[in-house]
């Protein structure tokens, strides 16, 4: 990435978000639906894990009905956070050449992209924060966090924005090799959904398949916030755990930069 | 970064050669390729040569795959070029770094670099913060292109509901708030009508005029390129067959010119002595009523004229230069063989 004075990005990033807003209101609609599907995704696992709670005598691995209530709403507010969207769209991009302008302009295009993203995640979590609160109250969900554990999820949560931004962002660098990455993009994200906690929480998944998902990125890209606010891990796991996630936003960084060049090369070699 | 260099573009040898896949149509050729792909190399652009100084404004022609936008790609950094030597403003544009892209701008006639779903006011305001336009200057900016372009009624609307017309003018207008010293302008008036053409053709003369921008133009329209070029370059084939300025292209390829006399209609009959003061049967295209129409060798033409008008009662007499589209398809029928032109300008 090109060093730019940090007032330009910020100035660019002020200007990106008035035009995204008026963008979202624009398609306002669409963006109400979509969150009605957000919203109701971890609603679907909470009522189903919750019911096999009951039915086990109220708790699974020992996940209480208030506790899969807790995991879910979190996991909810942190995935909305997290998630990014841009691989699904840098196909199109490359196919129809709409690469080529944001080429040419003097600043990363990724920082567009980067801009875009939080400009939405702030629009959204309006809605998404009350949402959280009236299912965590709904569902009496048990969440007691002490200080630490609430000062130590704020890094955590800044952190798997950062790996999952960069790493989902050096994914859709494969559309510049491949015309067609949407099975890439399918297989990936049904990675993410089960490795991440998604479905379900980690440690109510076998062992082999918790292993794979922390020597992988995935879950430090959503599940670890999670865990750290819900109380699940110890000073010294969550230590560990924000440092996996930094050695692997390292890791990121270098294949990001290493993707990035070697895909422009690819793209202005092959007809912009 | 160097000094101001003498040259605003230096192009040496340039080629750019596409891979492109190839395989025929079918179920068993689909099947083959996918055991083993088999690609051709498609030269787009095959050893060019030229400089353009500061302020001057220069005119691409040739045919569709000419190779023109190609080579105004590798210009504005788009594109790696297979081979050759390029700078531009003392760059070497495929680095695409930040100081050369702050000062060049590459409109696409058929592309758009404005936002689809935002307002276009939205969309300059992204590119004052992207190119550090100090607020002042950018309001100045804006307000000078929405007088010029009339753009006044646009500018709060999405991209996605302007006219091909309205788009481009606001294309052009955002491609330019950072006041540009380099343009790259590849067909920025196709499928405009002719007012528009004429309305974006006048811009551009103005915004280089003003700015002493350096231009390179493609475009399909000869009014275009003789509105606002000078000089020229032919390619064809992505070789270069001319470079030099407009009048001389005639000059060089259509080595006639027309001559359009209309007789005194009372006048006396010329029928017996017509073909012998034009000089050759070849000369005379046509003779209808009063009217005779010549195609005549440059060099003859002073000749053949002062000759019809001492004996012929003429009304009126018009020599002209052959349509400048017609000379355009002599180049490119003439190739490159005929046409090795290292004219002095």
């Amino acid at each position: 990435m090109r060093g730019l004075p940090l007032r330009q990005l910020v100035d660019v990033y002020r200007a990106k978000f008035r035009a995204e807003i008026a963008l979202q209101f624009a398609y306002r609609w669409a963006l109400a639906i979509w969150l009605l599907g957000l919203l109701l995704q971890p609603i679907v696992y909470l009522v189903v894990w919750t019911t096999v709670a009951r039915s086990q005598g109220g708790t699974v691995g020992g996940f209480s009905a208030r506790d899969f209530a807790a995991y879910f709403t979190i996991f909810m507010v942190v995935n909305q956070l997290t998630f990014t969207w841009h691989y699904w769209e840098f196909e199109w991009r490359v196919r129809q050449g709409f690469f080529s302008p944001l080429l040419l302009r003097p600043i990363h295009p990724l920082h567009n992209d980067l801009a875009e993203n939080v400009t939405f995640k702030l629009l959204t979590f309006t809605v998404v924060a009350p949402v959280a609160v009236l299912l965590l109250v709904t569902f009496n969900a048990s969440l007691n966090p002490s200080p630490w554990q609430v000062l130590a999820f704020l890094p955590a949560l800044v952190f798997a924005f950062a790996l999952r931004f960069l790493l989902e962002w050096t994914l859709a660098l494969a559309a510049f090799w491949l015309t067609r990455v949407t099975a890439i993009n399918q297989a990936y994200y049904l990675a993410v959904v089960f490795l991440s906690g998604q479905m379900a929480p980690l440690e109510l998944l076998p062992e082999a398949v918790q292993v794979i998902a922390a020597v992988l990125p995935f879950r430090w890209m959503v599940a670890f916030p999670v865990e750290t606010v819900l109380g699940r891990l110890s000073p010294m796991e969550v230590a560990v755990g924000l440092a996996a996630q930094l050695i692997w936003i390292g890791l990121a960084l270098g294949l990001l930069r290493f993707g990035w060049r070697a895909g422009v090369r690819r793209y202005s070699a092959v007809g912009a | 970064m160097s000094g101001t260099p003498e040259q605003a573009i230096q192009v040496r040898e340039l080629r750019k050669t596409y891979v492109v896949p190839e395989r025929e149509g079918g179920l068993a050729a689909a099947a083959r390729s996918l055991v083993r792909r088999r690609t051709r190399e498609v030269p787009a652009v095959a050893g060019i040569s030229f400089d353009v100084a500061p302020g001057e404004i220069v005119g691409f022609l040739g045919p569709n795959g000419a190779g023109k936008t190609t080579t105004l790609k590798v210009l504005s950094g788009l594109l790696h070029p297979t081979s050759g030597e390029v700078t531009a403003l003392g760059h070497v544009p495929w680095q695409r770094e930040t100081a050369f892209l702050r000062r060049m701008t590459l409109i696409m006639g058929q592309r758009n670099q404005l936002a689809w779903d935002i307002p276009v006011v939205d969309s300059f305001d992204l590119n004052r913060a992207i190119y550090q336009i100090p607020a002042a200057e950018y309001r100045e900016r804006v307000k000078e292109l929405v007088e010029l372009l009339e753009l006044e009624e646009l500018l709060r609307k999405p991209v996605r509901n302007l006219s091909l017309g309205e788009r481009m003018k606001c294309e052009v207008a955002g491609s330019l708030l950072h006041r540009p010293d380099v343009l790259f302008l590849d067909e920025p008036t196709i499928g405009l009508d002719v007012t528009m053409q004429r309305r974006i053709r006048n811009f551009i003369a103005h915004y280089t005029e003003r700015t002493g921008a350096t231009t390179l133009l493609t475009s399909h329209y000869m009014a275009d390129v003789e509105a606002l070029c000078r000089r020229v370059l032919v390619i064809h084939h992505g070789q270069l067959l001319y470079d030099g300025d407009l009048a001389g292209l005639v000059t060089r390829f259509s080595p006639h010119k027309t001559i359009v006399i209309d007789l005194e209609p009372s006048g006396p009959a010329v029928d017996g002595r017509i073909e012998a003061l034009v000089g050759s049967p070849d000369w005379l295209v046509s003779h209808a009523e009063d009217r005779l129409t010549l195609r005549v060798p440059r060099s003859e033409t002073a000749a053949v004229t002062t000759r019809l008008l001492a004996n012929l009662q003429v009304a009126d007499v018009i020599v002209e230069e052959p349509p400048i589209d017609e000379v355009i398809d002599l180049v490119f029928a003439a190739g490159p063989a005929d046409a090795q032109a290292k004219d002095a300008r």
